[in-house]
């Protein structure tokens, strides 16, 4: 048995739930998700869709000169077949001048440009459009930290942050998300030829496999390597993983006064609705 | 004797006890003209569930001159109900309770004993716990009330049915959790077993009312239930729904079922007040080691 199987019916029925509970308690029956044409904004998409209906859901391209057409094309099935709004905005008008301002720019500070602009045009179409921005982080990366910071992961509400990579997949799978999406190999889109298994140097599958030990199963990672993982994989993931909790938080304020927030001033975002 | 039971698997405001009340009073007629005896809400059905700071401003005293039961009490008059709320004792301390009214009157109040604090419940950070446990006399024979964490410890349903209760009526808050390939969450067939457990070794009606909806991230996943004192499932409300789901429970099957199953009559209950005894009386180690 695969511990990271999922009963695909029954999640799309909370995730879909929660999708149209969190929105219209607050008054939206609106959302907005970037597309890349990857997997999971993909499933971030058509979970909107089922939620909310596709014409309460835009969907917005935003390339980069360099991004490929493929992952253009890929969005645009995924549009095909929810029938949700769209919109194409490229970005290379408004990233390349910051980047054109420092010749010696390293290619992580200029994909951080890009996935922060993302995010810029996002909550502007957020507010155009009267939808909230629905998130696409799923739990590997969030664990992995394999996003940018106030980029790709900032949103309203994320629906697939508890699916590990393999569980976005089964259930992009029984969903109806396009199987050139699903099939293709994950890729940040920064520069050509870039995949994220190559930058990362695990596969997902590997590491979905050792996240779920350590995070779900709590193992600790010598337990890990008993179980048949390398030191060297434990141990670097290990520590990606507590480097990175700081993109998992609210940023912390310093506490002087009696009642502070984030400490002794505590209330759900939900409260009063 | 019959009776007929609803379960009122509702989603909460959290926090907006005037909307929840609201709520309550819509069901609570729906629920008569159905005929209901005793419609049971969930846990904190009439303030929500995660309520951090909020617990002070939404609680309330459960007497007649209060805004919020009066028109509960009285409903009462004509539908026993349980319901869920923050109570305020006289000392300003803050419990999650429970109260079943009936004939206008309040005719018990149960304070919740175990307040789940780990993993991502924080409920002894917020709320005092109650200290005591007893069944209650109603117009359906003797019955007790807990609240979702109290029946994950087995004492509490033992010394409920060791004091007469032969309905056992548990309300809950329970956030889903555990998704693998199972056509419900792990959260949900574990209730589902330990209720079971209960009717079946207790030979007791098991009445389980549980909410819906979400808060921030937690989805409550419903499934409201009852068992009859055989284990068997009498009805199953839907999962993750709102839902009003009524049976009609007949209280002569604990003749039956216990004629067949003497457990209540076997149950040697001063071996287990004197083994008790003896273990806590070992030291200061409250499980024996």
């Amino acid at each position: 048995m695969n511990p990271l199987s999922i009963n695909t019916d029954l999640a799309k029925k909370i995730l879909t739930g929660f999708i149209h509970s969190e929105l219209t308690r607050v008054g939206f029956t609106k959302a907005v998700v970037g597309l890349s044409g990857g997997i999971d904004s993909a499933l971030s998409c058509v979970l909107a869709a089922e939620a909310l209906g596709p014409e309460n859901v835009l969907a917005v391209r935003m390339p980069y000169r360099l991004s490929s057409q493929d992952s253009l094309d890929d969005a645009q099935r995924v549009i095909d077949v929810t029938g949700v709004q769209s919109l194409t905005i490229e970005i290379t008008d408004m990233v390349d001048p910051l980047i054109n301002r420092f010749p010696e720019m390293d290619r992580l500070r200029q994909g951080n440009i890009m996935a922060r602009t993302r995010m810029v045009v996002l909550f502007d179409q957020s507010a155009a459009f009267q939808g909230l921005v629905i998130g696409t982080s799923n739990k590997t990366e969030i664990l992995l930290g394999y996003s940018t910071w106030y980029g790709d992961s900032a949103c309203a509400i994320n629906p697939i942050g508890d699916l590990y990579k393999a569980q976005v997949r089964q259930l992009s799978r029984a969903i109806g998300v396009p199987h050139e999406v699903i099939d293709k190999p994950p890729s940040a889109d920064l520069w050509a030829g870039q995949t994220d298994e190559d930058e990362l140097g695990f596969t997902y599958e590997a590491v979905d496999q050792l996240l779920y030990l350590l995070v779900d199963e709590r193992y600790t990672a010598e337990e890990c390597v008993e179980a048949g993982f390398s030191v060297d994989f434990v141990n670097s993931v290990v520590n990606r993983i507590r480097r990175n909790q700081f993109k998992r938080i609210m940023p912390p304020i310093c506490k002087i006064s009696n009642r502070t927030i984030g400490y002794d001033f505590l209330y759900l975002r939900d409260w009063g609705t | 004797m019959k009776c007929k039971l609803g379960l009122a698997q509702i989603n909460t405001k959290l926090g907006d006890v005037q909307a929840n009340l609201e709520k309550h009073l819509r069901l609570i007629k729906e629920a008569r003209n159905q005929g209901v005896d005793l419609l049971v809400f969930p846990e904190l059905s009439l303030t929500g569930y995660v309520l951090q700071d909020l617990a002070a401003t939404v609680s309330i005293k459960p007497e007649s001159g209060d805004p919020i039961f009066g028109p509960l009490l009285a409903a009462s008059c004509n539908i026993d109900l349980v319901v869920g709320f923050v109570l305020e004792d006289e000392r300003n301390r803050f419990y999650i309770a429970g109260a079943y009214l009936s004939g206008g009157v309040v005719v018990h109040v149960h304070k919740k004993i175990y307040l789940p604090t780990y993993g991502l419940f924080d409920e002894s950070r917020f709320f005092a716990w109650g200290d005591e446990v007893r069944a209650f006399d109603t117009r359906f024979g003797r019955v007790g009330l807990l609240i979702c964490e109290d029946f994950w410890h087995a004492s509490l349903p033992y010394l409920l049915w060791q004091d007469g209760a032969d309905v056992l009526l548990f309300t809950s808050a329970s956030p889903g959790r555990g998704l693998n390939d199972e056509n419900q969450l792990e959260s949900a067939r574990w209730v589902d077993h330990i209720n079971r457990g209960y009717a079946s070794l207790f030979t007791t009606f098991v009445v389980h009312s549980n909410r819906v909806g979400y808060e921030d991230g937690l989805n409550f996943w419903g499934g409201s239930m009852v068992y009859d004192p055989n284990g068997s499932v009498l009805v199953r409300a839907p999962q993750h729904e709102e839902a009003l789901t009524v049976s009609e429970i007949d209280l002569n099957q604990l003749h039956r079922t216990r004629t067949r199953l003497p457990l209540l009559r076997d149950e040697r209950t001063a071996l287990v007040q004197r083994e008790l005894t003896r273990i806590l009386s070992q030291g200061t180690r409250p499980a024996g080691r």
